[in-house]
């Protein structure tokens, strides 16, 4: 299941998605370099946020569009490996898609990391890890319902918000250099966010696979 | 049994308003407005009470496959979100004197809000799937989420509004109530409890004819 099915198509989408989304903030926000700044951090994880979303809406759309649902759900094993699978598979194209986020805001707003990147990359890892996780699991449950497009964030991002909070927060702290060890209790909360929704996801993920 | 709970609810609710109104006493710097807080705090629980039964319920559906526990599930969802709405509603007309707004994103407020949203996404989750024995998996999946991030939500939030700014004294202290004011709350409490369960057995019922109705 770790094989990655997903062509480039997905991928190539997204990139071009942020891009476009890079120029709509840009626009949004005027020149202004101090305001910028100032909202940096939430923009930079609204831009995760909104290509995850896009992205990890598709994960199961593979199968259904290649009438491969039964043959996923017929699979021998264990279907906790299913979700683990797709999960590692999100987690991936995720963190393809923010590293190029990432510097592609280091070259349009100029923003230096420096030595804020160990923290940032660590605090990515763990917000990306949560959304992935609770990701997998809606879009499973959302592959087989009407509108899934619509319910699909409207399912996730009010349980995401934690996640969302505590990178965001991080994130900020970390840009303003501020040691990793301020922002110990974010990622306290990443941690702690980040084994709910797998425990979760590894539990539930059979009930949805069922039918 | 149904109609004895709902006789009972209303009677409760009856001596609640009562000592809402006349019993208790006005209070000193918020005056009328104050009374509020008898359908405010009581609603409050309720829902939280209900996403408990939500939860509770999911879990138990999970494991056992009963249709009832899924019914169960459902009522309580909606009957969480119709007191969560009462809640901010009343909240809101409570704050716009005190506070002197309707809304501020104090964590408390923002939590409720956050829970209101994500029910409501579970009840629309619950509308989209046409196939029953689906929608009640799916949903019991999304109940079980939903209720295990509440104290992500709630510390997160509280973490968010608390750290970068002053202590918020936006709430309106209760630390030393007069017994009056208590008794009065609590009744109504009891009485709001009754009304939930009253609700919620009305409306298992009603998913259950609904059902019937549907194989017939």
């Amino acid at each position: 299941m770790l094989v990655e099915r997903r062509s480039k198509e997905t991928l190539n989408a997204l990139l071009f998605f942020a891009l476009a989304l890079l120029f709509v903030f840009q626009f949004a926000l005027g020149p202004d370099r101090e305001r910028l700044a100032a909202v940096l951090p939430g923009l930079l994880w609204l831009g995760f946020i909104l290509s995850g979303v896009l992205g990890l809406g598709r994960v199961f759309l593979v199968e259904r569009e290649n009438d491969c649902w039964e043959a996923l759900l017929l699979a021998p094993g264990d279907k906790s490996a299913i979700y683990l699978g797709k999960l590692a598979g999100s987690f991936v194209l995720m963190l393809v898609v923010e590293a190029i986020v990432l510097a592609l805001f280091v070259l349009f707003f100029n923003v230096d990391l420096g030595p804020a990147l160990p923290g940032l990359t660590l605090v990515i890892l763990l917000g990306t890890l949560g959304f992935a996780a609770v990701g997998t699991l809606f879009a499973a449950m959302t592959a087989q319902v009407r509108a899934r497009e619509l319910l699909f964030p409207v399912l996730l991002l009010p349980v995401l918000v934690p996640v969302l909070l505590g990178t965001v927060k991080a994130t900020e702290a970390l840009l303003l250099r501020e040691p990793l060890a301020d922002v110990a209790h974010w990622l306290k909360l990443l941690v702690a966010a980040d084994v709910v929704y797998l425990a979760v996801g590894l539990l539930t993920f059979d009930f949805i696979l069922e039918g | 049994m149904t109609r004895v709970l709902g006789w009972l609810a209303a009677l409760a609710l009856a001596i609640g308003l009562v000592m809402a109104f006349a019993i208790a006493p006005r209070e000193v710097t918020q005056g009328n407005v104050q009374r509020i807080m008898y359908l405010h705090v009581p609603t409050a629980w309720v829902a939280y009470l209900a996403f408990g039964v939500v939860l509770v319920a999911s879990i138990a559906y999970l494991a056992r496959r009963a249709a009832v526990a899924d019914r169960v599930a459902h009522a309580s969802a909606e009957v969480g979100v119709v007191f969560t709405g009462i809640t901010i509603a009343a909240g809101s007309i409570w704050g716009k004197p005190t506070w002197g707004t309707w809304w501020t994103w104090d964590a408390r407020l923002t939590s409720v809000a956050i829970l209101f949203v994500m029910y409501l996404g579970y009840l629309l989750l619950r509308g989209m799937i046409d196939d029953h024995e689906r929608a009640a998996r799916y949903c019991a999946v999304l109940g079980i989420v939903a209720a295990l991030d509440v104290p992500l939500v709630h510390f997160s939030v509280y973490w968010w509004r608390t750290l970068h700014q002053p202590p918020s004294v936006l709430k309106p202290g209760a630390a030393t109530m007069p017994p009056a004011i208590l008794t009065a709350l609590l009744v109504n409490l009891v009485a709001f409890t009754l009304l939930y369960v009253y609700l919620v057995a009305k409306r298992v019922g009603l998913l259950q004819q609904e059902t019937e109705a549907l194989a017939s």
